[in-house]
């Protein structure tokens, strides 16, 4: 078990970790408790908004699960979100039955509406437990059968790009319409407590941010074991040369449901954890854009290093935080040309940046100088396996079954 | 004040000059058509009898009003109408020189009531002919009268319908009258109509029958509201209609009506769903082209089809400002100009952006969106967010009615003309030139074709240049169809996306059967399911097919990598 661990990182890894993991969860909270006229006193308004980035990072992360280390470009992930998001916004809104405006046992959109009766899928989101239930098992299911339907007839790259998106953007028509029984247009608001305790009270949003901050250490460390399993060598063999990975004997489809699925279920759990903080889930969350920008994330971070993405939807939400405010005209400018320029200049994103002083440091000395910089026509390569290698890794030994 | 006797005049109290004299000539031309066979004495006695009969109608007396109304009506003369319309308006002036004038409410000039020629400074100033109900009553059968014997169809139009509403019995009469000759086709069927509202409120039993055979027969929707009287139950529960055989007409005639209006929104459907295909098949073909060639997703194709909008767009308006007189013809120019837009910027970005990532197909897509949220972003900067407004030439505005309620507009039927003609360029382009052979080569297999001397990155550019330049022409056609936005490429991405991938990647038929497919399919499943059911709908679909076929309706077939 121990041993398992020390694969996770060496004793610089887990250090590093140790603290970056302890300043995010408690660090921060702390300093926001300090009084105002502390220097380094964290506000009361970056709590919230914190909280919501780390569940893009979150999302990122699972992203990059899916993308960085398996090659495949989910353009279906802000769905898997946003539909954490609406099991969450359910439970929200079920819970407070009777409270609305309209008074009314039902949610007050359906009153709006004229309904009479809850809409049978509507039933059992008063409970909490249920409704995280729901959160995993709804998004699971769908990326499951989905993704086996998907995988199983071969279809990838470009094409699962599209097909995702497709499959995006029917749902969030879908959800746009208000006989889905989602509240359409407006979706889910006006929430007011979760499990008793007030969303408005300072005290409940730093409550959520921790739990965010924990999740977001648990999804990275989820996504660290199985990037350092057999499993995780499996798919990147299958993000870098598929064909042999599946003459090998691996039967590819498997594995990429599996990883398809878990990043899925992750990203819905942040989607989970974004609705109470920012008080309203509505369609536009499902946006072919919001797919998008999720990848960008992880590209400036950079793919296959976990640490990359997080890394990139913090920056790229601060930047979009400061520069919608600022210079409102110049963020579409500087998002389109971090895609650009990214995909570019920079396949290996931020963090790619580092990797590439070690490769001038190696060209010095020859002995390790079989690591290629060269980006050929497979995505980008992880942090500093040899694709080739990883293959034959993974023949080598046992390969768990998902 | 003046009689109404007939009497013989002179036209004009004024010498009539050339002009008049030929002006003379003409109305007795006309005088003897209309009037055709009698004597020379009879038009000039009939001519003079008119001008008396309108003088009349500025009387300060209601009675003498009255009587040259009905003088009028014995005339017959459709001349008249224009003062008996004024009178019914209000808008008769007696004038100064006790003629009657009729006060145009746009000039706010007085105008002659026979020639339309204003009014001498004699004849001001004007009093209003005071009219009562009587008058008023009087006047509009004899109106209507003198407007179904009109010469002008649209005037005859009018008057069938506002007697139709009427629905007195001597308005029936009038009608069946003018129904009997009446040769035009639209004008019949609007008598037809009138004729049956009126005959349907006939106490008389047959007139009743027959007037509603008459809805079966023409399956007008205009008659619902009187058939569904017909079979409706009273308050004691007697039907409203005593008779069996008018209620059993009654139901077969709401079945004809149903069934009609289902065909015409089906065939309205199938012509929306041709335009949105013809725009969906130009964001396709190029989209065809250039995934199927260089095996690129470009996310900002969509942007094309929004910058040959708007090329349009700026087109439009520099013949608005420099050359108002040929604004007609601008659609000429603007699709040239779109065309070399598009086709430009299309070479740019591939020279300088997409030739790099060639072999990362996944990128190219996070690249070519960065683009198109560039390019959209610029378009905002320069001409507003706010969508923009593209006229349609005059040659392109309204439409033919096929039948009545099924318009067929020309800019639809003028996109379509113009995708079928891009497609048949396209298509000689790729299979009867040396450039097309040489992109076909290319499509099957680049290596090969580098091999034997093309110049495969040259020929990237151009491709991708023609690619772009084809979406530019979608959107001149799109700017004639709706407005023009900055967001507008992005609504048409994902559609033309599944198209592609629907057609079979690279496949110039499969591109144009499933844009074909799609576009109607869609515009059929919105008034069953609704606009966004449908979609989801097809969306759905095209997921489930490329399950099962995932190299699409038109594979190349052939030993390529899987």
């Amino acid at each position: 078990m121990l041993e398992r661990l020390t694969q996770f990182h060496g004793k610089r890894g887990w250090l590093i970790f140790g603290v970056l993991s302890l300043a995010v969860t408690v660090l921060i909270p702390v300093l926001n408790g300090l009084p105002k006229s502390f220097p380094l006193s964290v506000p009361d308004s970056m709590i919230p908004l914190m909280g919501k980035f780390l569940c893009f990072g979150m999302a990122a992360i699972a992203m990059d699960l899916i993308w960085g280390y398996t090659g495949i470009l989910s353009l279906g992930h802000s769905l898997f979100f946003a539909l954490g998001g609406y099991a969450m916004g359910m439970y929200l809104m079920r819970s407070i039955a009777g409270e609305g405006v309209y008074r009314s046992n039902l949610p007050d959109f359906m009153v709006f509406l004229d309904w009479k009766v809850l809409p049978w899928y509507w039933h059992g989101f008063q409970s909490f437990w249920f409704a995280m239930a729901m959160v995993v098992v709804v998004p699971g299911l769908l990326a499951f059968v989905f993704g086996w339907f998907a995988f199983r007839s071969r279809i990838k790259g470009v094409y699962l790009s599209i097909v995702t998106q497709a499959l995006t953007y029917a749902a969030m028509l879908l959800f746009f319409q208000n006989a889905t029984g989602f509240g359409g247009n407006n979706g889910l608001t006006d929430f007011k407590r979760l499990l008793g305790y007030s969303l408005q009270a300072h005290a409940t949003k730093r409550a959520l941010y921790i739990a965010t901050a924990i999740a977001l250490v648990a999804t990275y460390l989820i996504a660290r074991f199985v990037v350092t399993s057999k499993l995780g060598r499996v798919l990147r063999a299958v993000r870098d040369a598929e064909l042999k990975t599946r003459f090998c004997g691996y039967e590819s489809t498997r594995y990429k449901t599996f990883v398809w699925t878990l990043s899925a279920v992750l990203c819905a759990l942040a989607g989970a954890l974004y609705v109470p903080q920012v008080g309203i889930i509505n369609p536009s969350e499902m946006q072919p854009s919001n797919s998008i920008e999720l990848a960008i994330w992880a590209a400036v971070g950079g793919r296959g290093t976990l640490i990359g993405p997080l890394i990139g939807a913090l920056f790229l939400n601060g930047a979009k935080s400061f520069l919608t405010a600022a210079f409102p005209s110049a963020w579409l400018y500087v998002l389109g040309g971090i895609f650009v320029l990214v995909t570019l200049f920079l396949p290996r994103g931020i963090l790619g940046l580092g990797a590439f002083r070690r490769l001038r440091r190696a060209a010095a000395s020859p002995a390790e100088a079989t690591i290629s910089p060269v980006v050929g026509s497979a995505p980008a390569p992880s942090e500093a396996a040899v694709p080739a290698v990883a293959v034959t890794a993974a023949a080598g030994g046992e390969v768990p079954a998902p | 004040m003046l009689s109404a006797a007939p009497a013989v005049r002179r036209r004009r109290s004024s010498s009539p000059g050339w002009p008049g004299l030929l002006g003379a000539t003409a109305l007795a031309a006309f005088l003897l058509t209309f009037v055709g066979g009698s004597g020379g004495a009879g038009r000039l006695a009939r001519a003079d009898a008119l001008e008396d009969a309108v003088k009349g109608l500025a009387s300060s007396s209601g009675e003498t009003i009255i009587q040259n109304i009905t003088q009028l009506s014995k005339l017959g003369d459709p001349r008249g109408i224009a003062a008996l319309q004024a009178l019914t308006d209000d808008r008769l002036r007696a004038g100064a020189d006790g003629k009657a004038w009729i006060f145009d409410s746009k000039t706010r000039e007085l105008v002659d009531p026979l020639t339309g020629a204003p009014a001498p400074a004699s004849a001001k100033p004007a009093r209003e002919v005071e009219t009562d109900n009587d008058i008023r009553r009087a006047a509009e059968p004899v109106l209507a009268e003198l407007q179904l014997g009109s010469p002008d169809a649209a005037v005859r139009l009018g008057a069938a319908q506002e007697l139709g509403k009427s629905g007195s019995a001597e308005a029936g009469a009038l009608l069946h009258r003018a129904f009997e000759r009446e040769k035009d086709k639209g004008v019949r069927e609007a008598l037809a109509v009138a004729v049956a509202r009126v005959d349907v409120q006939s106490p008389d039993a047959n007139l009743r029958l027959s007037a509603v055979q008459l809805v079966t027969k023409l399956g007008n929707d205009q008659m619902v509201g009187e058939i569904q009287r017909l079979l409706a139950v009273g308050p004691d529960g007697k039907p409203a209609e005593a008779d069996e055989r008018v209620r059993e007409e009654a139901k077969y005639a709401l079945k004809a009506i149903e069934s009609r209006r289902r065909l015409i929104t089906g065939f309205g459907s199938v012509i929306h769903g041709l335009s949105l295909a013809s725009v969906l098949l130009f964001a396709a073909l190029g989209l065809a082209i250039t995934f199927g060639l260089l095996g690129v997703i470009n996310m900002a194709h969509g942007e094309m089809l929004m910058l040959g909008a708007y090329s349009t767009y700026a087109v439009q308006t520099f013949f608005q400002q420099h050359a108002p007189g040929a604004f007609k013809f601008y659609l000429f120019a603007a699709i040239p100009v779109a065309f070399i837009v598009t086709f430009g910027i299309g070479v740019l970005l591939e020279r300088v952006i997409i030739r790099h990532l060639y072999n990362r197909p996944l990128e190219t897509l996070l690249a070519t969106w960065g683009i198109s949220l560039l390019l959209i972003q610029t378009v905002r900067l320069i001409f507003g967010a706010q969508n923009v407004a593209v006229a349609n030439p005059d040659w392109l505005a309204g439409g033919v009615e096929l039948v009545r309620g099924l318009v067929l507009p020309y800019n639809r039927i003028g996109v379509v003309a113009f995708v079928i003609a891009v497609s048949i360029g396209v298509w000689v382009l790729l299979y009867r030139t040396r450039l097309g052979l040489n992109v076909r080569a290319m499509t099957q297999n680049r290596n090969m074709a580098a091999c034997v001397g093309i110049h495969t990155r040259r020929l990237d550019a151009w491709m991708f240049g023609l690619g772009s330049g084809i979406a530019g022409l979608g959107g001149v056609a799109l700017s004639q169809l709706g407005n023009v936005g900055p967001e507008l490429g992005q609504s048409y991405i994902i559609d033309s996306f599944m198209v592609v991938v629907l057609g079979g990647v690279g496949r110039l038929a499969g591109a144009i059967v499933s844009a074909l497919g799609l576009g109607i399919v869609n515009k059929i499943l919105e008034p069953a399911a609704g606009a966004v059911l449908g979609k989801i709908l097809v969306l759905g679909f095209i997921i489930l097919f490329i399950q099962r076929r995932p190299q699409g309706l038109f594979a190349i077939k052939g030993r390529t990598e899987a």
